[in-house]
């Protein structure tokens, strides 16, 4: 295990070299203790972070999901309307949507692990806390300063290697969900400018509209828009509600439209 | 022999065990040394899973020493790098 050993011995040597030593070595138990403490408060701290960007991914797969069936709604209306433009635009922007929904419930499942992994870690670094404190008070109330070393040193790098593991996790799902914290941010700038729920603003051409038109699957919406014609049956036109796909101008949709048949091109 | 794995715990491994996870670890060193991904992580993967079907969760109660620190199963090859240190891959 030559790779392997080599790891254990440096990552050893590092979590060693994190406590300090004090004068007096029973001293150094009751400072090692007060670091276990605040180490504990640190991954619970950590455990609570992860959750509140799980709970906001979840708030956005919500909202994501509740826009999608929206634009279905308008699709349906579109074609009862005989306006099949407007019903792929639609269909089209609600295609992109889908791309954003897997995204983000892989970001979810990936939380949740690292939530999960984090409540793990707390829950063995309390047990060795525990253990620590209980050696601490048995080793103070038994040894002499001199005699006490050896097995002070026993238990500070027991403990030691338990609080290089746990900060290590806890660096590791702050990295994660920093990163996921940054895409959220996007999604919910774009959820809060609206551009998720209304067809018409595809012109706009921000950034995420080119990508959730590049997104967007042709085949998908030509298959669910085949589906709808051949389900709808003829009603009356119902009038354009404020914000509705229906309220676009047509002429402005007809110039998306073309462009959309560019980019599938 | 006690076995760490980084983010999960402490397991109890039979020595001879342990012995047999010698060409995963190879295969691991090989991986990270000419940065192929999909091998490292195989093998990585591999070890991993050997180590938690062979042993058994040490006491989580004890403040024993691990003889052996493994890294977190999603780790890269650029975290290993790293908990290697200024050491790099070529010890001392």
């Amino acid at each position: 295990m030559s790779l392997m050993k080599r790891i254990s011995l440096i990552f050893r040597s590092k979590a060693n070299k994190a406590l300090d030593k004090a004068e007096d070595p029973r001293e150094t138990l009751d400072y090692s203790y007060q670091r276990q403490l605040e180490l504990l408060s640190k991954v619970r701290r950590g455990v609570a972070d992860v959750a509140t960007s799980r709970k906001r991914v979840e708030l956005q797969v919500n909202q994501i999901e509740q826009q999608a069936a929206k634009l279905q709604g308008q699709a349906e209306k579109a074609i009862a309307a005989g306006r099949e433009d407007l019903a792929r635009e639609a269909l089209t922007r609600k295609s992109g949507l889908a791309s954003q929904i897997t995204s983000l419930k892989e970001q979810q499942a990936t939380l949740q692990g690292e939530e999960e992994k984090l409540v793990l870690a707390q829950q063995r670094l309390q047990a060795k806390v525990e253990a620590f404190r209980t050696r601490k008070e048995t080793i103070k109330a038994t040894y002499t300063a001199a005699e006490a070393q050896t097995r002070i040193g026993e238990a500070m790098s027991g403990i030691g290697e338990e609080m290089g593991d746990v900060g290590l996790a806890i660096q590791r799902a702050e990295d994660k969900t920093a990163q996921m914290q940054a895409r959220g941010q996007a999604i919910d700038e774009l959820i809060a400018s609206g551009a998720l729920d209304d067809a018409s603003q595809l012109s706009a051409g921000d950034d995420i509209s080119r990508e959730l038109d590049a997104l967007s699957s042709g085949n998908d919406v030509e298959a669910e828009l085949a589906r709808l014609k051949a389900g709808s049956t003829p009603q009356a036109i119902e009038p354009a509600q404020s914000g509705d796909i229906l309220a676009t101008e047509p002429e402005a949709v007809r110039t998306e439209g073309e462009n959309t048949e560019g980019g599938r091109a | 022999m006690i076995v760490r794995i980084l983010g999960e715990g402490q397991y109890d491994l039979e020595d001879h065990a342990l012995d047999a996870l010698n060409g995963l670890d190879n295969q691991i060193e090989r991986a990270i040394e000419s940065g192929d991904e999909a091998m490292f992580r195989m093998a990585l993967e591999g070890l991993l899973a050997a180590v938690r079907s062979s042993g058994t969760h040490h006491d989580p109660d004890t403040l024993d020493e691990s003889d052996l620190i493994l890294p977190p199963p999603d780790a890269t090859i650029e975290e290993v790098r790293e908990l290697l240190g200024d050491e790099g891959l070529i010890p001392g």
